[in-house]
């Protein structure tokens, strides 16, 4: 056992030792372990070999295997033509299809009827938007909206779900995440952060005016919403994760999120109490042209606006680092 | 205003047909912001504006971003620098 032995060389232990620091293998000499030379054949057997499997193979199955290959050949052929055939066919059937649409302005098309009649003429007295369009979608059809906020939410739900990535606490994986997250984009590029720094109030200024607006001019809550996203992605790529994680953290997107679509929900829920009938709530319309006019219609798209921001920003921190 | 609708309506149709035909996927996104932005123009000739700001912050603004954030996660983008050490 101790190296003072004489017959220490090929003792237990002395192998053990080499064997820990990779010196000895055990099998070492025991076993075959390479593969004997192809020399030891020659070519001519080897030749011979190769003739002889050839030989023994079934003279149907070869015949199969040529038969897939034609056929492949001959459905690529096809694939390629009927592919051609179909595109050309759905183009002449759109086209043909284009051809009966009614002009562009004609007071006789078809959707020139009531429904849109009385949204022009009765649409600015019963919601109090001056924007037809905004009156529509959240008065009108507010449910409509309500379902389009949802969808982005689950969209949302979906897209954290398939691309989350679980916290890893190990320092050296996340420092390698880190430096391939940043191999393409230099770490505080400047001409970045200058630009950021002007534009980002500019856009997310815009935002807020186009949402808070959306009853008087063009604009409304998902556009609003989706510039006001931008701009906070625009600030995150130039300053990164650890300067927007204290005020867009998952914490605050969940909360603003569920916040929002929970108010949206309640306040067009009244309108099922009265009789399905659109929201003539206790808010009055106000005059036409504030901004705190036309009832509920600029808190849903303050709501929308919202919902819309934090999902544009969950969707790419999500993409970027499956993780908001 | 007719001249510079065809023109623009021109302008779609070839953005389409060259998102098809180009191979480098990161000049297909950029095609893809092109015709986005120039869809956003057309809204706002059909008297449309709710439709054309929509369009030109989801359309060249957010998926796009989204397109080239993929693109980054598979490795699609090549730097100079990677491609010299390719060769």
């Amino acid at each position: 056992m101790s190296k003072l032995n004489p017959n220490y060389e090929n003792s237990f232990w002395h192998h053990f030792s080499q064997w820990v620091k990779g010196e000895y293998n055990p099998i070492d000499g025991q076993l075959e372990m390479n593969a004997p030379d192809k020399e030891v054949f020659g070519d001519e057997k080897i030749h011979y070999v190769h003739l002889h499997i050839v030989k023994t193979q079934n003279y149907n199955e070869r015949m199969f295997e040529e038969g897939i290959a034609r056929n492949i050949r001959r459905f690529t052929g096809l694939y390629r033509i009927l592919g051609v055939l179909v595109a050309l066919f759905m183009i002449c059937l759109l086209l043909w299809t284009v051809n009966y649409l009614p002009q562009f302005g004609d007071p006789n098309a078809p959707e020139n009827n009531e429904v849109a009649e009385r949204y022009i003429e009765k649409g600015l007295e019963e919601t109090g938007a001056v924007n037809i369009v905004t009156g529509m979608i959240l008065d009108y059809r507010a449910f409509d909206t309500f379902g389009e906020s949802c969808v982005l939410f689950v969209a949302s739900c979906c897209v954290l779900v398939l691309l989350r990535v679980d916290k890893d606490d190990n320092p050296d994986s996340r420092a390698r995440e880190d430096m391939e997250d940043r191999h393409y984009e230099p770490k505080n590029d400047m001409i970045l952060q200058r630009v950021a720094d002007f534009l980002v109030p500019l856009i997310i200024i815009f935002g807020i005016y186009v949402v808070l607006n959306g009853h008087i001019s063009p604009g409304g809550g998902f556009s609003g919403g989706a510039i006001i996203g931008s701009g906070l992605i625009l600030y995150l790529t130039a300053y990164g994760f650890e300067k927007t994680r204290h005020f867009m953290n998952e914490r605050v997107i969940k909360t603003l999120t569920v916040c929002a679509l929970t108010f949206y929900c309640f306040a067009k829920s009244y309108s099922f109490y009265t009789g399905a009938n659109h929201l003539h709530s206790v808010i009055t319309p106000g005059t036409p042209g504030n901004i705190l006019s036309a009832g509920l219609i600029v808190y849903l798209n303050i709501c929308v606006g919202i919902v819309v921001a934090c999902t544009m920003y969950s969707f790419y921190t999500l993409f970027r680092k499956g993780g908001i | 205003m007719t001249n510079l609708r065809i023109i623009l309506l021109i302008f779609l149709i070839i953005c389409a047909i060259a998102v098809s035909f180009s191979r480098n996927l990161l000049v297909s996104i950029v095609i893809y912001m092109a015709f986005s932005l120039i869809m956003a123009i057309v809204w706002l000739i059909l008297e449309s504006p709710d439709l054309a700001i929509t369009e030109a912050a989801v359309g060249a603004g957010v998926t796009s971003i989204l397109f080239f954030v993929t693109l980054k996660k598979i490795r699609s983008i090549h730097t100079t620098a990677e491609e010299d050490k390719d060769e």
